[in-house]
């Protein structure tokens, strides 16, 4: 409380404020040391009063000073006013200094490590918290909440892996990771990032070397994750690095760029044995379809044969001798006695192209 | 006498008197951070370890904070207390079957005795400096023992144990302590082992595809065999009801196509010689005879 009221005190020097502190109570000298001050010090910024005026005009604070200096005695109440000044002004800066070292705002998502003279103290929870000014404690403040990203290979890194069948593929992830434990984070490891780093590449690696190909470009994704994650924060809890691995991406899994064409091959084989399959099936509906209206269409006729055999069959047999009589050239012979002449047809057709041709 | 007058009085003895006390405090008191432990030197002789890694210590129980020295004879030491990474890139291992593989490891170490690595390596960073190459051949003798198979997944099994404990061996002589070892990498070496891994990848492929096509194939094969089939069955259970009306019926049908009498356009023309004799031209004769 000493410290605020002297740099209410300071602050209304600074500011010139009416007759200033001076006037009202003396209120600043208790703190700055001075006390057995008689007169009481007089705003440096207003005139002195006429009497004591020294002479030549305008005489600046720092005249008035090296005079004090040199030893000029007699304007003992005019010349400690400037120190006087000094004073405060050190003062107020010393108040600044401490308020703006002693009172910290933690935001909710951060967490405040308080070391005092290089000593673990405490951690400081969201809100506004006091500590000692600035050399004795330090606060280092930490996002606890927000989600870090670490994108693995970052640019144009290395992105080959070597899967458990001893092929390659290749691999983009990134892992979110956030920290749990600010003291751990800030005193247990040099370089956390670089550590969370190398464990995802180690555990990602064994993660996939323990899959066939096929596996980890398809349906592994998901085992391989949570695996991942698992492995991670094993390792990293072992290490006490104070953060939780919060997920595991992987952004692309693909066969490397070298061998994308046979990946492609396979691809178009697995449409082209689809088409057969699809073709067979259409073959397949047609042949059945056939039979089903063959039969349908026999079953129908011999239901009306049975009713009347004989009949019906006379019937059909004309109708179907009829049809096919019709249409062809018929030439009825008796026989025996006569050697049918063949080819007829060819000996009646032949004159026609030839009579066509002379018309 | 105000403090300030006597300032005034005498302000160089004051100023002097000020300076000389901040330096000899500054010479005398050291804070000792979390994170970091020291030797204390006199005449640079080692006479104090302060704020030594234990394990299981507590943060702020552990011996940081201020620290009182003799001004002038004592000096110290800071030595990194939490946990260093070394990398070791690249290191070419050759399996017992012959395969060559690029290796990647990092190592996790502290210093557990800073005056012995103060005595044998000076600076933490040249601790790591000499743990690289000992990681390095300590990686290739654990792995070259293996078959390739098993080096896909080193982190497997008893070989990462071998290493560390191999290492640690090692990082005792420079005060630090193994606290893990683990493989990042395991590639095939660029140039031919890997265009011959890509080559075996892509015949790979190219079987499947075919494997994949000839699949296709045979069960399209089937698919119409079974068609055929039950078609063959539906005919029969049709046509097996009376097989003499079907060889009429079927007979007519027959008569028509060929003949073209059922729309459809038959290849060749036909001419048919009947003999009076035909049954069709029975009522032709005058009836039955």
């Amino acid at each position: 409380m000493k410290t605020l009221r002297e740099m209410r005190s300071a602050m209304a020097v600074l500011f010139n404020e009416g007759g200033g502190p001076w006037g009202g109570g003396n209120k600043g000298s208790g703190g700055s040391g001075s006390g057995g001050d008689t007169g009481g010090p007089r705003n440096p910024w207003s005139q002195p009063p006429e009497g004591d005026r020294p002479r030549g005009t305008n005489p600046s604070a720092l005249d008035e000073f090296m005079k004090r200096a040199r030893g000029v005695r007699g304007q003992m109440p005019e010349g400690s006013n400037p120190v006087r000044w000094i004073g405060y002004g050190v003062l107020a800066i010393l108040a600044l200094w401490i308020g703006l070292t002693s009172v910290h705002q933690i935001e909710p998502a951060e967490r405040g490590v308080v070391t005092r003279l290089g000593r673990y103290s405490h951690t400081l929870s969201p809100g506004v918290s006091l500590t000692l000014p600035a050399p004795i404690d330090r606060v280092q403040t930490i996002d606890v909440s927000s989600l870090q990203t670490i994108d693995i290979p970052g640019g144009s890194g290395e992105r080959l892996v070597l899967t458990g069948d001893q092929n390659i593929i290749d691999l983009e992830y990134s892992i979110g990771w956030k920290i749990r434990d600010p003291e751990l984070f800030l005193f247990q490891s040099v370089e956390p990032e670089t550590t969370i780093k190398s464990v995802a590449e180690s555990a990602m690696r064994a993660a996939i070397a323990n899959m066939p190909l096929n596996v980890a470009i398809g349906s592994g994704r998901n085992t391989i994750e949570a695996e991942v994650r698992q492995q991670m924060q094993t390792i990293l809890d072992g290490y006490r690095t104070g953060v939780t691995v919060q997920r595991v991406t992987i952004k692309q899994t693909d066969p490397p760029e070298a061998v994308v064409d046979a990946f492609k091959e396979v691809t178009a084989a697995g449409s082209n044995a689809q088409t057969s399959v699809n073709n067979a099936r259409t073959y397949a509906q047609q042949v059945l379809a056939k039979a089903k209206g063959e039969a349908g269409a026999f079953d129908r006729v011999y239901t009306q044969y049975k009713l009347a055999p004989e009949v019906t069959r006379r019937r059909m047999y004309y109708e179907t001798m009829e049809r096919v009589l019709s249409k062809v050239d018929k030439t009825i012979v008796e026989a025996p006695g006569v050697t049918p002449y063949l080819p007829l047809r060819e000996l009646k057709r032949a004159p026609e192209p030839a009579t066509g041709a002379a018309q | 006498m105000s403090l300030i007058e006597r300032f005034m009085r005498h302000p160089l003895i004051f100023g002097i008197g000020a300076i000389a006390l901040l330096f000899l405090i500054t010479n005398t008191i050291r804070v000792v951070p979390e994170t970091q432990q020291g030797v204390v030197l006199r005449f640079g002789e080692p006479v104090a370890l302060v704020n030594r890694y234990q394990p299981n210590q507590q943060f702020g129980a552990s011996g940081a904070g201020l620290l009182a020295i003799i001004p002038f004879s004592d000096s110290i030491i800071w030595i990194d207390k939490r946990v260093r990474d070394v990398d070791m890139a690249g290191q070419q291992v050759l399996s017992t079957d012959q395969y060559r593989l690029n290796v990647d490891a990092f190592a996790r170490y502290r210093i557990t005795n800073p005056l012995q690595m103060y005595i044998s390596a000076r600076t933490e960073d040249r601790v790591a400096d000499q743990l690289a190459p000992i990681l390095g051949s300590v990686v290739r003798n654990e792995l070259g023992k293996r078959q390739f198979a098993e080096l896909l997944s080193p982190e497997r099994g008893i070989i990462m144990q071998n290493i560390r404990r191999a290492l640690d061996v090692q990082a005792r002589q420079y005060g630090a302590e193994i606290v893990d070892v683990r493989i990042k990498k395991t590639d095939p070496p660029e140039g031919a082992p890997l265009d011959a891994t890509y080559a075996r990848m892509r015949s790979a492929r190219v079987q499947e595809a075919r494997t994949i096509e000839a699949q296709g194939l045979q069960q399209a094969q089937i698919i119409r065999a079974d068609a055929d089939a039950e078609a063959a069955g539906i005919y029969a259970a049709a046509y097996g009801k009376d097989p003499s009306f079907y060889d009429f019926y079927r007979a007519m049908q027959s008569y028509e196509h060929t003949f073209g009498a059922d729309g459809s356009t038959p290849t060749g023309q036909s001419s048919i010689i009947l003999s009076p004799g035909n049954d069709y031209l029975r009522e032709f004769r005058g009836g039955n005879r």
